[in-house]
């Protein structure tokens, strides 16, 4: 019991921490499925949610601070698509993703500019921040909510892609684009469609990462988006369980090297593990072997 | 003109260049506004390396490597550790009673040093990475950098690396021409690589591989070249940072100074060196000097300008990378270069093309609204 | 589209070079006047320490503004500060630096974090600028130059402080420390704190976290787990908030120990309410000397920039009074010059005394100031306010 009681916050802390990397990396791996594009600016966006959720709760009550905060980051991320990537639809795929590294940067520097330099503590929303006594170990709320909220809202995003009229577009961009595009399916709104996804699951994701971590600062998006991204390429970039599956490992093994003691190497941990894997199995772990015709 | 004549023309505009910066750093005192001219020279001079480093890879190899900041952190240690004079080692190694290397090697072997290190560690991370395609690269040697900068903030190697600690005392230039002259050569001797049958080869696997390969070009012998070479001249670059630091830090190495370096490249256009010269000292002079301005409130008369405040510097800055990026998408020279004959037919073409500026938005626009219909 | 962006280019150009020109005019006339003496401020204003530079910044600006002149040999001077944002990065602040050297300074003030001060520290040397240190408390400050001086006590003396006060008052056999990875400060004061709490004949466990973490739970999980009496945690206020949040969700219940950083309304504030005991080590007690204590609530709260930069709030961070001692001293001293030229100024510099809210400062023979007392506070979280614990000074 003693054993459970002193290693069961790492385990904790790995899924609850996994399920949130979870949800931002599933933008990533939706925007590449579809535009070939590492989405840097995805983790900004989830830092500028946190930052939206600060600032909201004193504009407006909680319960539509949550809602807003939402439908906020998704408009950003919408619009975000169409300024930023829209226009470079045919230049070479580096433009598109140095524009992506250009929206990163003005992200940060707003933030910077708006919030002074200064952390920004978010909101505790009830229930949800509070404590509670798990076997003998005490953690909040939200360390167990995550992984639940994380899982239905992926199974919910599994059945519309597999199952509506517009998941079935998705899929066919995602496959073949000129063809796609050929067969009458609006490229643009389903891009869009992809983009306003992946805010909505960052914005989700943002409430429940900066309810746990409560600092929100510029640069807070940073390290999480990297990370996220990786756990995508882990599961195999264009694949949602893949990426659901390689946010939980790397969220769990990044806990347990730190509680191994090896607290320097728990990010180049993660580095090195994406290394491996694509030495040993470019395409990740869930990933569609991509034939390159001449 | 002939080939003669170019040449002639060259050397006397750079020694003129390089005499009028000797002269300037003798009249130009230090607490001078002016004195941020030799910043933004010595910054942008060894920015402007690192760029092309980059540009080599990233611009004429056409492989996506976002490592930079990793092999400028090796070498800036590598130059730094070697450089620390004996007697205050004691004092910069405090917490490592002195650290492990007592020796110290000229300047100019540890500036070499710094290249070799970072072309091994290159060669090394090349090996299995360099087989990767375009994206999984560019995540990989982001990833190294990463490990990289872990390794050297571990305390386990602090005798050699000083931990998190800063690395101070090495020996540094006094002129605002070492930086420059340095760069200048290293920047020349890439330029001869460039035109050279390498050069030609890195260009043929930037354009399309397979065909590369099917001419006989050794894909990886020419990609895992193209990289060491690169990382020799960040590993340089890095050292010449340290220099005009004067201090040195791994924590400072981090992502966003590649992506910085990724931008230079991109404004002054993939695939040109000039291009990211020019690109590198407008960048540096922008940041640091010109736009510094925006950081601290200002009045004129009794109107306080709006929005001035620490952090808008930035934030105008990214508004124009984010411009150029997006309407200007082969940056400042696209892949030309500079040459004489450029520049004259430039100037002969200046009135005209004033003139025609009105014309060509209106076609431009007609043909993008065709394109958009 | 292109028209567009190439009309906002040309705005934005234009704009820059009028305001810019606007600014030089400005700068010419007060200039041409003769009686302005630049003071130089080099502090964060963002990055991990901003918080902390904030404050420390603004004791400078309202000792400015109620002592915006300096009388020297009978001739009036204005003063005029000149504020640099080092960014809290080691590879921003040298440039940041050299815009200080640059405007013409007569002394430099700061900086909040050892890291940067060392940064700079050559290229004031090279200008023959001296330099005040507020608040950067590693030793390497001020070692083997000239021309760095500081009015606060060292990391040497704090981790001492700190290994005496965690074992005298708790009996603390095991401690559990935390350094941020390549920061220099917090590495350099766990290490003092590591070797003097060895020398107690304790037991140390050491962790560092990475850059851009702000997921502690593993390493209060591995507090907890070496069973450690006190958690020594002397990283920035912005992981500080996040640890405490940590430790309370956890219900870590051993205290927690910190250095001079953690004396600000940021961790106040997010230990309010919470269950968690924070002790620290710091320069100045609020109370001390009630007429500033006052003085500068009142002027804090009358500008909503200040309040801002303040945290919101008019709890006084120790820092501020620290800015506000910094800047007389260096009153004192362009007075003791005799001239505004800073080689005057850092002759002037050693022989400096000043009777400041935080104590007396005078200088020893390597710059450093003579502080043989540490105020210990502890924060109370139901008020979210500092309590005066004791004076602790080393054994």
């Amino acid at each position: 019991m003693d054993f459970v009681r002193d290693n069961l916050p790492y385990i904790l802390a790995g899924i609850s921490v996994g399920g949130q990397y979870a949800l931002i990396a599933i933008g990533y791996t939706m925007v590449y499925g579809i535009l070939r594009l590492i989405n840097f600016a995805h983790g900004d966006m989830f830092m500028i949610a946190g930052l939206m959720g600060v600032y909201a709760v004193t504009w407006m009550p909680l319960y539509l601070a949550i809602p807003f905060v939402i439908i906020f980051t998704v408009i950003l991320g919408f619009a975000i698509e169409r300024v930023a990537y829209k226009p470079l639809r045919s230049a070479p795929r580096m433009s598109v993703m140095i524009s992506a590294i250009g929206v990163s940067y003005l992200l940060q520097n707003l933030a910077l500019y708006i919030t002074g330099g200064l952390t920004k503590t978010y909101p505790s929303i009830p229930w949800i921040s509070n404590t509670v006594k798990v076997f003998g170990a005490t953690t909040k709320v939200v360390t167990l909510i995550t992984p639940v909220l994380t899982i239905a809202l992926v199974v919910a995003l599994v059945l519309l892609i597999n199952h509506t009229k517009m998941g079935m577009a998705m899929r066919a961009v995602s496959r073949d684009f000129e063809t796609a595009r050929l067969m009458g399916i609006k490229i643009d709104s389903v891009i869009s469609l992809t983009f306003i996804i992946g805010s909505f699951l960052a914005a989700v994701g943002s409430i429940l990462y900066f309810s746990n971590y409560t600092g929100v600062m510029p640069t807070a998006g940073a390290m999480p988006g990297l990370k996220a991204f990786v756990a995508a390429v882990f599961g195999g970039i264009g694949s949602i369980p893949g990426a659901v599956i390689g946010a939980f490992i790397i969220g769990i093994c990044e806990n347990i090297i730190k509680g191994v003691g090896w607290t320097t190497f728990s990010d180049a941990f993660t580095f090195a593990l994406l290394i491996v894997i694509l030495i040993v199995k470019p395409t990740g772990l869930f990933g569609e072997k991509n034939i390159d015709k001449v | 003109m002939t080939k003669q004549k170019k040449w002639l023309l060259s050397c006397i505009v750079i020694a003129v260049f390089l005499a009028l910066v000797y002269f300037l750093e003798g009249i130009i005192p230090s607490y001078s506004n002016w004195s941020m001219l030799f910043t933004v020279l010595e910054k942008g001079s060894i920015y402007a390396l690192v760029a092309v480093s980059m540009n080599l890879v990233n611009g004429f190899t056409g492989l996506f490597s976002l490592g930079q900041a990793g092999f400028m952190l090796i070498g800036a240690y590598a130059y730094a550790v070697f450089t620390i004079p004996v007697a205050q080692r004691a004092a910069v190694y405090q917490y490592f009673d002195g650290g492990l290397i007592q020796f110290t090697i000229p300047v100019f072997f540890a500036i070499l040093l710094a290249g070799i290190v970072a072309a091994i560690f290159a060669f090394l991370i090349g090996l299995p990475v360099l087989r990767l395609k375009s994206d999984y690269l560019a995540i990989a040697t982001l990833g190294f950098a990463e490990i990289i900068r872990a390794i050297f903030q571990w305390n386990a190697l602090g005798p050699i690396t000083n931990g998190s600690n800063l690395l101070r005392k090495f020996a540094t230039y006094q002129s605002a021409l070492f930086p420059i002259i340095a760069c200048g050569i290293c920047i020349a001797i890439i330029c001869l690589l460039i035109n050279s049958s390498y050069g030609r080869a890195f260009k043929a696997i930037r354009e399309d591989e397979i065909a590369a390969e099917a001419m006989g070009i050794n894909l990886f012998k020419h990609k895992q070249l193209s990289f060491v070479i690169s990382s020799f001249f960040a590993g340089i670059g890095g050292a010449l940072l340290a220099m005009f630091q004067t201090t040195i830090q791994a924590s400072a190495f981090k992502a966003a100074m590649t992506y910085e370096f990724l931008l230079i490249v991109v404004i002054g256009g993939m695939g040109s060196i000039t291009g990211s010269i020019i690109a590198s000292f407008l960048f540096i002079a922008c940041r640091e000097w010109w736009l510094r301005f925006l950081d601290s409130e200002l009045y004129i008369g009794d109107f306080q300008v709006p929005l001035l405040r620490a952090g808008f510097r930035n934030v105008v800055f990214s508004v124009v990378i984010m411009i150029i990026v997006l309407f200007y998408r082969k940056g400042i020279m696209g892949t030309r270069e500079f040459s004489w004959n450029g520049l004259l037919r430039w100037f002969k073409n200046l009135p005209g093309n004033i003139r025609s500026i009105p014309g060509r938005l209106k076609r431009k626009n007609k043909k993008e609204a065709q394109i958009n219909e | 589209m292109k028209k567009l962006a190439l009309l906002l280019v040309f705005v934005l150009a234009v704009a820059t070079f009028s305001v810019g020109c606007g600014s030089k005019d400005k700068a010419a006339a007060t200039a041409g006047e003769g009686g302005v003496i630049k003071i130089g401020v080099y502090e964060p204003a963002s990055g991990d320490n901003g918080a902390g530079g904030k404050q420390e910044t603004l004791g400078i600006q309202y000792a400015n503004s109620i002592c915006p002149t300096v009388e020297i040999n009978g001739v009036t001077y204005d003063v005029q500060l000149e504020l640099v944002d080092n960014e809290s990065s080691t590879d921003k602040g040298p440039t940041a630096a050299k815009n200080l050297v640059g405007k013409g300074v007569s002394v430099v003030l700061g900086s909040y974090g050892s890291g940067v001060s060392i940064a700079a520290s050559d290229i004031f040397a090279e200008a023959g600028i001296p330099a005040i240190g507020v608040t950067c408390t590693n030793p390497q400050v001020t070692e083997g130059n000239t021309h760095y001086f500081r009015i606060c006590f060292l990391d040497p003396f704090q981790g001492t402080v700190l290994a005496n006060f965690a074992t005298d008052v708790f009996a603390a056999k095991t401690a559990y420390c935390l350094s941020k990875l390549g920061d220099d400060y917090s590495v350099g004061l766990c290490n003092y704190f590591q070797k003097a709490f060895e020398g107690l004949g304790g037991k140390v466990v050491y962790e560092t976290f990475p850059d851009g973490n702000s997921d502690f739970t593993s390493y209060v999980a591995n507090a907890i787990k070496a069973n450690a009496d006190v958690f020594f945690a002397p990283v920035s206020t912005e992981a500080a908030a996040l640890i405490i949040d940590q430790a309370n969700a956890q219900g870590m219940d051993m205290p927690i120990l910190a250095g001079d950083t953690w004396d600000s309304n940021v961790i106040t504030g997010a230990a309010k309410g919470k269950n968690v005991e924070i002790y620290v080590t710091t320069f100045y007690q609020e109370g001390g000397n009630p007429e500033f204590d006052s003085g500068v609530k009142a002027w804090i709260e009358a500008d909503s920039t200040n309040l801002a930069n303040n945290g919101g709030n008019t709890d006084l961070a120790a820092v501020t009074a620290m800015g506000y001692d910094a800047y007389f001293t260096a009153l004192e001293a362009l007075k003791a010059a005799g001239s505004p030229a800073p080689a005057d100024v850092m002759a002037a510099l050693p022989g400096v005394s000043y009777k400041g809210v935080c104590g007396m400062i005078t200088f020893n023979e390597t710059g450093d100031a003579n502080r043989d007392i540490a105020y210990v506070k502890k924060c109370n979280t139901e008020t979210g306010a500092w309590e005066f614990v004791a004076e602790q000074g080393v054994k």
